[in-house]
């Protein structure tokens, strides 16, 4: 356990030897005016947000609030109906899509083992195949997977497919790394494993940007909230602040218990499209 | 019925005493058809993952006739193919017709859309799943490509399966483009063919029985390696 | 990346099969375009083993029917033709694309059809008269319908009996558009008359309810001849090889291998090459 650790310290600084430009920066990440809207209803509607500062940022709101959407436009997943994307001034290029790690909800592994599918987001980053197994081998160690690194990764358990899915894109040193809801589905202890995981790499300068519905969870990492309803940012503030005293009245709904119903009616989840 | 005793007859006889003619005509065919599904696999693969990851204009009628592609009458290949091979033909310098070489390409022409069309479909549903993921790792289009195809590669073995039962199981083209020429070009469907025109029932049948036989063994052999594979590197 | 080197290795085993498929044989070999009757008959198979042991040539026989053995010979996709329909055959060497046309050997037609016999035809001489009364009978005829040797010959009777096939195809007048012995087995299903030649007949294993009822006209008289195509039509054509092929089929050895092939003890061909 004591020697995991001692290697994670090791590993984790190494910068990555890959091409010039998967050098280049890609914070801050900056959106403006971006709206998306779905069959005349607007889903999302941010004026501007800069994201990138180390810490941990928690993105919070009810259901429908625009969240996942949101994250996925910084993360270049999605092209807003209209609005601005860029990473460090630049719109968002494949180049340097590695600088920034994305964490699903449902982790999505490769059909290989545990320690191909590091390997593989490794190599994407132009790694040499040996210097790519070193560094997954480490990896693994460090998110304490080392044992399973030969099994199918799709036959883990939810919990340690989401310690790989983290631990791959922790693997790359990501300047910013968007997390969606990533313990919505599991059980304490593995959630206590991620919380920890994302804690040293926000500690290493990795900027985490993590929509969560546990409020407690936000309590114990986060460093900011942005508070999201209705497709609108309704409040950012730091941590402390946000919930001792939230300034907009959705967000005192929301950590008050209150059920806010958007249009009157449930909203399903949000939406990938 | 009386025929069909007699078949299994036949072929048990058949098998049983080793014919070595028989040997021979089940080796050209197995060569014939696994070197046809190898080579539709190499261009039907990427061509089928590129399908399913490309956005081009014309694409969606590029898959309708692609898909339709998979329904071409033998016939109609073993003739085009036999045009083209012919000495009157384009590639008639390349003295390729009536050979094992010419049943090869015809089989290839016959098989590929299949392995395409059904590679598509799988890679496709795949990428729905990867999309984002790969992104995420900023991999290009030709890297989508090699990555979806080797993490669908378990499914992808159904397409080809596929495509050596359409292959093994065809006379039409082969009979065309090779001649049915014995101790040449004469396979288990030819000879099939031509034992039927000579009357021979029983012995048809038979050989139709050990070609289905051939056609179920290469099945469970890739389903049980299949198994093996998915049990130990698959989820 | 490991998947190329799979690749690599995959389409490495796909030429290599490829190469062994392909490569069977060095050894020399002509191609002969001839009919289904000389290979289901089992006639070729009997004679090509004593003329590649003599010669050490490899005669790879094409199957197919007379139109398209032809049709191929022109497209120079054979180097020897050997069929029987004597007025395309010469036409072919008249349009250049065959050297000389040999008489090689001649069997006969008959017309067999059900032992019932509905239409009356059994122990007639006259083919056109007996194919009047199946006319006449509506009595189901197979036809073969694929511009052969046979189908030919069966339109020539036809015309001699003056009834008007046009009129009667798809009622009781067949066309199966297959081969001989495909042929064979539809009349054999449909307790039909046709008419065949008769080393296919004898040779046949299905022959169900039918059997012999009209022979021995001279017009039913099967002549097949053996042409050489033709070099300067088709530069391909290995002309030493099939000259010899054909002058073995015309020689006294060939012409006695063909009368000495027996189905049950049945001359099925008789040779009647021109001496030389």
């Amino acid at each position: 356990m004591a020697e995991a650790g001692l290697r994670l310290e090791r590993a984790a600084p190494r910068p990555l030897a890959g091409e010039a430009n998967a050098q280049a920066p890609v914070r801050p990440v900056v959106g403006e005016k971006i709206r998306i809207e779905r069959g005349g209803r607007l889903l999302l509607s941010v004026e501007e947000i800069v994201v990138g500062r180390p810490g941990i940022t928690a993105i919070m709101g009810p259901n429908g609030a625009g969240k996942t959407l949101l994250l996925r436009c910084l993360a270049g997943l999605k092209v807003p109906d209209s609005g601005l994307v860029s990473w460090a001034g630049l719109p968002p290029d494949r180049a340097r899509a590695l600088r920034l790690g994305f964490v699903f909800q449902k982790p999505v592994l490769l059909r290989r083992s545990a320690l191909a599918n590091l390997v593989y987001a490794l190599k994407a980053a132009g790694l040499s195949g040996g210097e790519a197994r070193r560094r997954a081998q480490a990896a693994l160690e460090a998110a304490r997977l080392a044992d399973l690194a030969r099994s199918p990764a799709r036959l883990l358990s939810g919990g340690e497919q989401q310690r790989l899915a983290l631990a791959r894109a922790l693997s790359l040193d990501p300047d910013i790394l968007f997390l969606d809801e990533p313990t919505a589905s599991l059980d304490p202890s593995s959630t206590a494993a991620i919380e920890a995981m994302v804690g040293k790499a926000a500690a290493r300068g990795t900027a985490c940007i993590l929509i969560s519905h546990d409020i407690g969870q936000a309590r114990r990492l986060a460093d900011e909230v942005i508070f999201m309803a209705e497709g609108h940012i309704a409040e950012r503030a730091p941590a402390s602040r946000f919930f001792d005293a939230p300034a907009s009245p959705e967000a005192r709904a929301y950590l008050g218990g209150e059920i806010l119903v958007r249009d009157g009616s449930w909203n399903s989840e949000e939406g990938k499209r | 019925m009386q025929d069909f005793a007699e078949a299994f007859g036949e072929a048990f006889r058949l098998v049983a005493s080793l014919d070595g003619n028989l040997a021979e005509i089940v080796v050209l065919s197995l060569q014939v058809s696994l070197a046809a599904v190898v080579a539709a696999a190499i261009v039907g693969l990427p061509l089928g993952a590129a399908l399913a990851v490309a956005r081009f204009p014309g694409r969606g009628a590029v898959i309708v006739v692609l898909n339709a592609l998979m329904g071409l009458p033998p016939v109609v290949v073993g003739l085009s193919v036999y045009l083209i091979l012919s000495r009157a033909g384009p590639l008639g310098v390349l003295d390729l017709l009536y050979t094992p070489t010419a049943m090869i390409i015809a089989q290839t022409v016959l098989v590929t859309p299949i392995i395409a069309a059904l590679a598509r479909q799988t890679v496709a549903d795949l990428k729905v799943e990867y999309e984002d993921q790969l992104r995420v790792f900023g991999i290009g289009p030709w890297g989508a490509v090699t990555t979806l195809l080797w993490d669908a590669r378990f499914s992808l073995a159904t397409a080809m399966l596929a495509g050596f039962g359409r292959a093994i199981a065809e006379v039409g083209a082969v009979i065309i483009v090779g001649g049915n020429i014995n101790h040449v070009t004469r396979v288990m469907t030819t000879t099939i063919a031509l034992e039927t025109s000579k009357g021979n029932l029983a012995l048809a049948l038979g050989l139709g029985i050990i070609l289905v036989t051939i056609a179920i063994a290469v099945n469970v052999a890739v389903a049980s390696m299949r198994g093996t594979a998915v049990r130990s590197a698959y989820g | 990346m490991r998947a190329f080197h799979r690749i690599g290795r995959i389409i490495g085993g796909a030429l290599l099969l490829v190469a062994l498929a392909g490569g069977a044989s060095a050894q020399d070999y002509i191609v002969v375009q001839s009919t289904t009757s000389t290979q289901n008959s089992g006639l070729l198979e009997h004679l090509l083993p004593t003329f590649q042991a003599r010669t050490g040539t490899q005669v790879r026989v094409v199957a197919v029917g007379t139109g398209q053995a032809i049709k191929n010979a022109q497209n120079c996709d054979g180097d020897v033709l050997l069929v029987h329909a004597k007025p395309a055959e010469e036409r072919f060497v008249a349009e250049g694309y065959g050297v000389k046309r040999f008489d090689l050997m001649y069997n006969d037609f008959v017309i067999v059809g059900p032992k019932a016999d509905a239409a009356g035809v059994s122990g007639m001489k006259d083919a056109p008269a007996a194919l009047k009364r199946i006319a006449e009978a509506n009595a189901a005829f197979a036809s073969r319908g694929d511009d052969s040797g046979t189908h030919k010959k069966e339109l020539s009777l036809w015309q001699g009996s003056g009834v008007d096939l046009a009129a009667a195809s798809g009622s009781w007048y067949r066309e199966t558009g297959s081969g001989m012995g495909a042929t064979l087995n539809t009349a054999a299903a449909m307790n039909a008359y046709t008419m065949t030649d008769r080393a296919t007949w004898i040779a046949h294993q299905n022959k169900g309810e039918l059997d012999v009822l009209v022979e021995g006209d001279e017009r039913l008289f099967n002549q097949y001849g053996v042409i050489l195509v033709s070099a300067e039509t088709c530069p391909s054509v290995k002309s030493d090889l099939g000259q010899a092929f054909i002058d073995w089929l015309l020689s006294a050895e060939g012409q006695a291998a063909i009368a000495a092939y027996k189905v049950d003890g049945q001359q099925l061909f008789f040779p009647n090459a021109e001496p030389r």
